[in-house]
């Protein structure tokens, strides 16, 4: 039965509203300008063309959920993938909806801003605090930048953020579940996206045992239950759903592509065109008479099939490989006269079968070739033949006990049988696919594992880019990135921080670690005046956050650019604040007031070198080559001028 | 004063307990089932019952355990003489080079003659062989060519004795450092075990190699770290000062044979700055105190390791003074100080001019000199013209003319000299051929563009001009020789003269590939100078000066190391052991021999050890986790459990914490690994074992009432040590040698003992 009067009560965080509005202002306004490809736009957006095909891809550089949402911009624009991304700059046609392209991660850009101000107000700071923070994330150039196209840092920052945002919620007000329960989404999302959020994710797993550690130490408490639900939320929960970004992308891309040859031929076959549509219907146990393609285990240096042509080596018959003298050659016999033996006969070995008695299946069975004379496993030796080879790859016998399984194995993908004795009707039946079709889908989990696998072992190449830089270089903003130059005038877009806030940022972290050092030895030596909880959970985060998004990139040895430092960068605005607002409370009354006034010069400073640098970061209006030249603060800033 | 008495009451017990065990431990190989009863008894239940500090076992003891542990003398002296006959045992055998003896039996030899040689190791490791070859009458003549070049009648057992003596220290130290830690007999038995019949262990001490050396450095910093502890109560005693340095002074040891002493170092460090985050959390010590414990340790840990490690360079430098085979890898500067090089004591005109015949050299290390040769580029590699490469030996092809841009005709008197900016032709003297660029693909770097020879006797196109750039230099600046870092930029296309490092294939000789960069940066690839300079009108200038100073040495040759190791990449067709191999033994490493008519010793650890210790390795974090959480909750636990989880946390934990820094590193190397780099964290490893296995089976009684308990701690105590006695005599031959039949024939000794594919023997 309802009550009366009906009464609703809300409280709105005028603030709050007001930061929201101006992040969605800077980050949405002229969404579709340029309209031309920028930057990396020209790599993500060959996947996004390959999503509206649904055609299977693999990009070793993250996992597929970063693409899927680009993808799902594009389908709710009706992009058609009919777009060929070959250069940056490339003028985009009229029926592209650049906008749809570009609107999530803008989105998840500005609403990095109002999560920025609540995670503050989490960390126990004043409002005065997450305004500040959350003005330095509004007015920062380069996080603008990243946010308006269609990149994927803000969709990563926007994740972490509230990652951590819905777990400190949880943590503060006294255990609700559905916070966890988002902020481990969150987290699942955060890895889904780029390989990165995973240190975030380690991060706050290692905050929340130690939350849970505390509570264990709780003799009043039952925690068995709680522990429980945590494991579920921040460990099963992301697994899990980690899992089903794969199972989306793998349902959505069902079609042969251009990557199909990285994959098992079994992978190949469960997709639609390509290898399955010449395997379809085959026949599934291989027989004697069979005539089968063999394509080798591995697919390094590339995949490669089993090959004879009407060449032969240029020595007589050797023993000795040509390429690789300790192992034995292998050949196609005919008797030219060498005196020796055929030795033409080989035992079939499938090394993983699950009972004895098993058969040899297309597609499905690894097979090992042991040669019956010598007991050597044919196999790839991964080196190419000279010219007399034509360059292809060398397959010799190797004696088993010194072989490894990798190269081993070989797999059947086309195959014909044919029962006739006539030679004639045999050749027609050979080459006519009506046999029986064999239901030889593999299953998701196979799929997910193999995809994985491969897109962690796959090498990149390592190339060297015009804008790579190293990560020590970022920390000062020594490089800037290119993105976009007008075809015919001087407007251009960079990846510029805005000086000021960058300043600030490593100003804070500086200062954070020379308090947090102070701290640290007067509380060991018995100073317990000042109360450290609330610096050591924002040390936690803030620096902990910078530390686990910046230190990997040390060690890392692939080409790197100036947009992987901003999630680490993210974490620094929210300290600069808290650091303030900290000092500001134990300072005495009459140093508050020249720190206020600090304060408000930084910020407007901040606010004038953002606005020095819009022509940078939304592309107009344009400059001229003097106006240019001015904003070039740096010299190792690679600003371009168009000759005129 | 309270601790004081503390301390001799607790010796006093120490002693007696001595007595008693002496008693009841017969020098025999069956000892190691006796201990564990009396040892976990006496020291604790001595403990004074109202010190705060008894609650935390370990802590309290220290004192104690010095000279507790002095008790049965007879089983360290056990573990002394099977660690030693086991390593010395055929130590002759086989009396040819083996694996990479050929490297670091030669680099000793080199010091014997005092030739000087490049290597990515520091050079402590190879002095000592060269010292241990030295003194037990070994020449120096022997050429270490290849693995299985006879010795014949070359005294080379003098350097492989050395490294086994050295190599039989590791159970012996490992026995001291786990019962130090434990305070149990029993773990330290455990660990002992382990390590003296691992044939892994026995194999890597065995032949000439670093690893014997740099285990022994790590293991003896390990035990004085541990040892220094056990002196935290008498500070600034005469024991504490000796524990001090000589953990410094195996620092620098461990770090002046392999860079991997570094983890050594980092886990002393680690060690250390939590020693002396305790003192200063004890508010019973003055400020003054702690600064002087402080100074204490940066003398004894930083700055004595510094002095000896630069020691041995200097005494590096000083044994090799003469020019040899590592020269080319080393700058121009560098060069002059060798005897029997050509820039030694050198004179030549100081500043580059037309007309003059030089050599460049690039600036990367190993980088090599600019060098071209009658062959020609393949098909399809470029324009099928003259090839350039960088060329790391000193040879006549790698001398060119500087020419001017337009005429050829040198005029007579005093040449011009060569200027910053200026645009300049650098021709081949060999072939006449200029240095040519052009905008095709270069052969490997496909981003940067083909360096070729092109045109005869100097006559090109435009295509031939190089401006030259002194770096941070001026226009109009000249460049000195030897002394500037010139870049030689293309005038058609703007592109930089860079060497890129990489290997050509064949048809380049295996030379390093040239090319012509678009990318302007300025890195030590694309900046050259000029060694070699011959211009007879000019007059030449002494250029002894140029002999640079010993720290510059010193930094030049660990960025030469430094380089040379992370240069060191696995080939792209070769097995490459990885990292998660080697605490599951995958694989080993051939030391001598393949086929089944050769003397064949495989290095591979006794499985049943390695596995023994994966086990504890699984087995420790459990446990932990186990007593933490009792701990936290507050359960209330018995003294004894109290003393095992203190033991299991804090010495377990400095353990783990060895094993993680000596293996989680090699995750992230880019160089080529092998099996044996496991070595110094198997170490490690094994002393977990010891404690973990010790506190596990005597916690037995967890499960069975007093007298069963007891019987089943015995029973598994018998069992490790007679699966590890049986294993070893098992696979004794893999470091004894193997000969006949392979492994996976019925007839060999080795028959069925292949329980890996993997393994190779």
């Amino acid at each position: 039965m309802l009550q009366f009067p009906l009464v609703v009560t809300t409280q709105v965080d005028l603030v709050l509203v007001l930061v929201s509005l101006l992040a969605l202002w800077t980050r949405l306004s002229h969404l579709s300008y340029p309209n031309a490809v920028v930057f990396d736009e020209v790599y993500y957006g060959q996947f996004v063309s390959l999503y509206m095909k649904r055609v299977f891809f693999i990009d070793e550089s993250g996992p597929p959920l970063g693409h899927t949402i680009l993808a799902l911009g594009a389908y709710l624009g009706g992009f058609d993938g009919n777009f060929v991304w070959n250069r940056i700059g490339a003028e985009y046609p009229s029926s592209l909806s650049v906008w749809s392209l570009r609107f999530l991660p803008a989105l998840c850009g500005a609403l990095c801003v109002p999560l920025v101000y609540l995670l503050t107000l989490e960390l126990k700071f004043s409002h005065l605090s997450a305004l500040g923070a959350s003005a330095l994330l509004l007015l920062d150039n380069s996080l603008i930048v990243q946010s308006r196209f269609m990149l994927l840092e803000s969709l990563l920052i926007f994740f972490v953020l509230l990652a951590f945002f819905s777990y400190l919620r949880f943590h503060n007000s006294s255990h609700r579940y559905c916070w966890l329960l988002l902020s481990g989404a969150s987290c699942a999302a955060a890895v889904g996206v780029k390989y990165m959020g995973v240190f975030s994710y380690l991060l706050l797993v290692g905050v929340a045992s130690l939350h849970t550690w505390r509570l264990i130490g709780d003799r009043a408490l039952s925690v068995c239950v709680q522990c429980v639900c945590r494991i579920v939320c921040l460990l099963v929960v992301p697994v899990l759903l980690y899992v089903f970004w794969f199972y989306v992308h793998l349902t959505l891309l069902d079609r042969s592509g251009p990557h199909d040859q990285l994959m098992s031929p079994a992978f190949q076959a469960s997709l639609e065109g390509g290898l399955s549509r010449i395997t379809l219907g085959q026949p599934l146990e291989v027989a004697y008479g069979s005539q089968v393609t063999l394509r080798s285990s591995v697919s390094q240096p590339m995949p490669c099939w089993l090959h004879s042509h009407k060449a032969n080596y240029p020595i007589s018959h050797d023993v000795a490989a040509p390429m690789s003298p300790h192992s034995q050659e292998v050949s196609g016999y005919i008797d030219f006269n060498v005196s020796m033996a055929a030795q033409n006969l080989w035992r079939v070995n499938i090394p993983h079968r699950e009972a004895e008695s098993e058969s040899w299946k297309t597609i499905l069975s690894e097979v090992w070739l042991v040669h019956v004379n010598t007991s050597a496993v044919l196999k790839l030796s991964g080196v190419s033949l000279p010219d007399w080879g034509f360059r292809q790859l060398e397959v010799v016998g190797e004696k088993l006990f010194k072989a490894h399984s990798s190269s081993l194995g070989w797999t059947v993908e086309e195959h014909r049988y044919g029962t006739s004795q006539e030679q004639k009707e045999r050749e027609a039946e050979l080459h006519s696919p009506t046999h029986i079709d064999v239901e030889r889908k593999i299953s998701f989990w196979a799929k997910f594992l193999e995809l994985q696998w491969k897109m962690l072992t796959v090498k990149q190449e390592d190339s060297e880019h015009k804008y790579s830089s190293s990560p020590l270089e970022w920390v000062t903003m020594e490089t800037n990135i290119a993105y976009w130059l007008h075809a015919s005038t001087n407007a251009q877009i960079h990846l510029i921080g805005n000086p000021v806030s960058w300043g600030v940022a490593i100003l804070s972290l500086l200062s954070y670690q020379l308090l947090a050092a102070i701290y640290l030895v007067r509380r060991r030596r018995g100073f317990k005046d000042i109360p450290d909880s609330i610096i050591v959970c924002v040390g936690c985060v803030c620096v902990g956050g910078w530390v686990v998004n910046f230190v990997p990139f040390l060690l890392m040895e692939k080409t790197l650019f100036l947009y992987h430092y901003l999630p680490a960068l993210c974490y620094l605005h929210l300290l600069s604040p808290a650091l303030l607002e900290h000092v500001h409370t134990h300072l005495r009354a009459t140093h508050r007031r020249a720190l206020c006034v600090c304060a408000w010069i930084v910020l407007m400073s901040v606010f004038l070198s953002y606005w020095t640098f819009c022509p940078l970061t939304y592309g107009t209006p344009e400059l001229s080559a003097n106006q240019l030249q001015a904003l070039k603060w740096r010299d190792s800033w690679d600003i371009l001028y168009r000759c005129r | 004063m309270a601790k004081k008495e503390c301390i001799t009451q607790l010796s006093t017990t120490g002693a007696t307990s001595t007595l008693r065990n002496r008693k009841t431990f017969p020098t025999s190989v069956k000892v190691p089932r006796a201990p564990p009863k009396d040892r976990s008894g006496p020291p604790a239940a001595h403990l004074p019952e109202g010190d705060p500090r008894s609650v935390d076992g370990a802590s309290a003891r220290p004192p104690a355990g010095g000279d507790a542990s002095k008790g049965p003398s007879g089983l360290l002296m056990l573990v002394v003489v099977l660690s030693f006959s086991t390593r010395l045992y055929k130590i002759t055998e086989p009396p040819h080079v083996c694996w990479d003896e050929t490297h670091f039996g030669k680099m000793g030899s080199y010091y014997i003659n005092r030739t000087f040689f490049f290597d990515v190791h520091p050079p402590l490791g190879k002095m000592l062989i060269g010292l241990a070859g030295y003194v037990t009458g070994y020449d120096g003549t022997f050429p270490f060519m290849k693995p299985g070049d006879k010795y014949e009648h070359h005294d080379y057992w003098g350097m492989r004795g050395f490294c086994a003596v050295l190599g039989s220290f590791l159970p012996i130290f490992a026995y001291l450092i786990v019962r130090e830690l434990s305070q149990s007999h029993t773990a330290a038995l455990i660990t002992a075990t382990l390590l003296i019949f691992d044939t892994g262990c026995i194999t890597i001490s065995q032949y000439i190699l670093l690893d014997p050396i740099l285990l022994f450095f790590i293991m003896a910093a390990v035990l004085s770290m541990v040892k220094f502890d056990q002196q935290r109560y008498r500070p600034f005693s005469w024991y504490w000062w000796l524990w001090l340095l000589l953990t410094g002074a195996s620092l620098a040891g461990a770090l002046g044979v392999k860079f991997v002493g570094l983890f050594v170092i980092l886990l002393v460090g680690l060690h250390t700055v939590w020693d002396l985050w305790e003192l200063l959390g004890d508010l019973s010590l003055s400020l003054v105190d702690i600064a002087k414990h402080f100074l204490a340790r940066v003398a004894g840990l930083i700055l004595l390791p510094l002095f000896l490690y630069v020691t041995t360079f200097a005494i590096h430098f000083a044994v090799l003074n003469k020019s040899g085979p590592g020269d080319g890898f080393f700058s121009s500067a560098f060069q002059s100080r060798l005897v029997g090089n050509n820039l030694y004591n050198a004179s030549m005109p100081e500043y580059l001019a037309y007309g003059s015949t030089i050599t460049v050299k690039n600036l990367r290390i190993a980088g090599g000199y600019l060098h071209s040769h009658w062959h020609l580029y393949p098909e399809g590699v470029g324009a099928r013209q003259q090839q350039v490469t960088a060329y790391l030996h000193k040879d006549y092809n790698n001398l060119w003319l500087v020419q001017r841009k337009d005429d050829n005709d040198s005029r007579s008197g005093t040449p011009d000299l060569v200027r910053h900016g200026d645009v300049i032709r650098l021709e081949h003297k060999e072939t006449t051929r200029n240095l040519h660029g052009h905008l095709h693909a270069a052969p490997l770097t496909k981003k940067h563009f083909q360096v070729t020879g092109y045109g005869v006797n100097g006559t090109g196109d435009t295509n031939d001009l190089w401006q030259v750039e002194v770096c941070g230099g001026q226009k109009g600046d000249p460049v000195k020789v030897l002394r500037s870092k010139v870049r030689f930029l293309h005038r058609a296309t703007g592109c930089v003269l860079y060497s890129s490092g990489k290997t050509l294939p064949k048809w380049g000789w295996e030379q390093v590939e040239v090319t012509c960069s678009p990318y302007l940066k300025e890195t030590p690839s694309s900046q050259w100078n000029i060694e070699d300079h011959i211009n007879p009108k000019l007059p030449n200038i002494s250029l002894s000066v140029l002999k640079p100073h010993f720290l510059e040495i010193l930094l030049e040759s660990h960025i030469v190391m430094i380089r040379g190791n992370s240069g060191l990449k696995p080939k792209d067709n070769e097995m490459n052991s990885k990292p998660w191999h080697w605490p599951i033994n995958y694989q080993g490493l051939r030391f001598s021999g393949v086929n089944d008519t050769e003397y064949r010793v495989y290095l591979l650890g006794n499985p049943v050890v390695w596995w023994v210790n994966l086990a504890g390795l699984g087995l420790y974090p459990i446990m932990v986790a186990v007593a933490s959480v009792a701990l936290q909750r507050g359960f209330s636990l018995g003294q004894k459990r109290r003393e095992h989880a203190a033991v299991l946390q804090g010495k377990g934990g400095l353990l783990l914490l060895g094993w993680l820094l000596h293996y989680a590193p090699f995750y992230s190397m880019g160089r080529v690994l092998y099996y044996h780099h496991y070595f110094p964290a198997m170490l490690f490893s094994s002393m977990l074992t010891g404690i973990t296995f010790d506190v596990l089976l005597k916690s037995t009684d967890l499960l069975l009432r007093p007298p069963y308990s007891d019987w089943l701690q015995r029973l598994g105590q018998v069992a490790l040590l007679l699966s590890v006695l049986y294993s070893f005599y098992l696979f004794h031959p893999l470091s004894y040698g193997m000969t006949g039949p392979l492994a996976h024939e019925p007839g060999s000794a080795m028959a069925g003992l292949k329980w890996m594919d993997s393994w190779e023997f």
